[in-house]
């Protein structure tokens, strides 16, 4: 089952490639041995993976979308230094919009700060991804309640707008150029 | 889910619409990001496929469950913390655990935490952000959560 893993890898992953082999090799093993942990580890693998590979290629085409069609000039305009406090607004529009799980916002994130969004901006859409989707809340508020959900909505987004602001100004505005976390392969 | 393909889709064909050579190169960027992201997705997917097993979600209930206030908002957020869980299974479980008597409280620790704490995500987000960036961002998310969870927890009269 999971086998398909070690496929298209290059450079210096190698670490990485030999403990997937480890790990594959090890699942491989129970499941000809019928060793039941193994078996289990190997369900579970599979069990997320399908759930998350699933969501990968429309959600990886809608950053690619993102990364060649909006300019530089969009994202400065609306998540810039100068959007002010419309910027942590607009980042909260388009976190509630996120459909993808939290892997896919991670380079959707990167791909707004190589576009010249405001840090701290960009902090507050990583953490609303995580509170304010909306398919995910009315899941939540179904289980648990409309009264829970805005709570957790009103309570935590002020949170993030000034915990981000807070980051910014510990790790210094141009933190993402110095730290030379911006090298695109896209521009 | 659907949803998302469609918007994908309805993406794809505005954009070949638009201007062909650019669909080529945005397609080729999103296939770029996901195959960079490959083997710390898969390594990442297999930590949590053992951790899993190790802690099942019947096990997680009993912890949550048993315990003082306190502690409960204190290891529902290291769970939350640790774990990969996807919506689709949190929520229920979380509706499972409220019937069994685990507070909002702690339910608000654990879903906040849960979705903004990223340890076993912590190899990718370093790749994108930085280790001091990840780290710090980390633990105001776990500040956030406990916060999020003692608000619950006054509305819901459960604490004070």
């Amino acid at each position: 089952m999971a086998n398909n893993k070690q496929n298209t890898k290059k450079q210096s992953k190698k670490p990485l490639i030999i403990l997937l082999s480890f790990y594959a090799a090890f699942i491989a093993v129970s499941l000809i041995w019928n060793f039941q942990p193994g078996v289990k580890i190997g369900d579970n693998f599979l069990f997320f993976s399908v759930d998350m590979f699933k969501l990968f290629p429309p959600a990886f085409i809608l950053v690619g979308l993102f990364m060649v069609w909006v300019d530089r000039k969009t994202v400065e305009k609306f998540f810039g230094e100068t959007s002010g406090f419309m910027g942590y607004i607009a980042a909260i529009i388009l976190a509630c919009t996120t459909l993808y799980p939290f892997v896919v916002v991670l380079p959707m994130g990167a791909a707004l700060s190589k576009k010249g969004a405001r840090l701290s901006i960009v902090l507050t859409y990583l953490g609303a991804t995580a509170i304010c989707r909306i398919p995910m809340t009315i899941f939540e508020a179904s289980y648990l309640g409309f009264k829970f959900s805005i709570i957790r909505y009103l309570v935590s987004l002020p949170l993030i707008v000034i915990s981000s602001v807070f980051i910014e100004k510990i790790v210094g505005k141009n933190y993402m150029q110095e730290n030379n976390l911006l090298e695109s392969e896209a521009s | 889910m659907i949803y998302l393909y469609a918007l994908a889709t309805l993406g794809i064909l505005i954009s070949i619409i638009a201007n062909r050579q650019k669909t080529r190169k945005a397609l080729k960027t999103a296939w770029n990001l996901f195959i960079k992201m490959l083997p710390m997705l898969l390594i990442t997917l297999s930590v949590v496929s053992i951790v899993l097993y190790f802690l099942p979600d019947y096990a997680i209930a009993k912890y949550l469950g048993t315990n003082g206030l306190l502690v409960g908002v204190i290891i529902a957020s290291v769970i939350g913390a640790v774990s990969l869980l996807p919506g689709f299974i949190t929520f229920p479980l979380c509706g499972l655990l409220l019937q069994q008597g685990v507070s909002f409280t702690v339910l608000g620790a654990f879903t906040t935490s849960l979705m903004m704490v990223g340890v076993v995500t912590y190899p990718i987000e370093k790749k994108y952000f930085g280790i001091k960036l990840t780290v710090i961002r980390n633990i105001a998310a776990l500040v956030i959560a406990v916060i999020v969870s003692f608000a619950i927890g006054l509305i819901y009269q459960e604490v004070l």
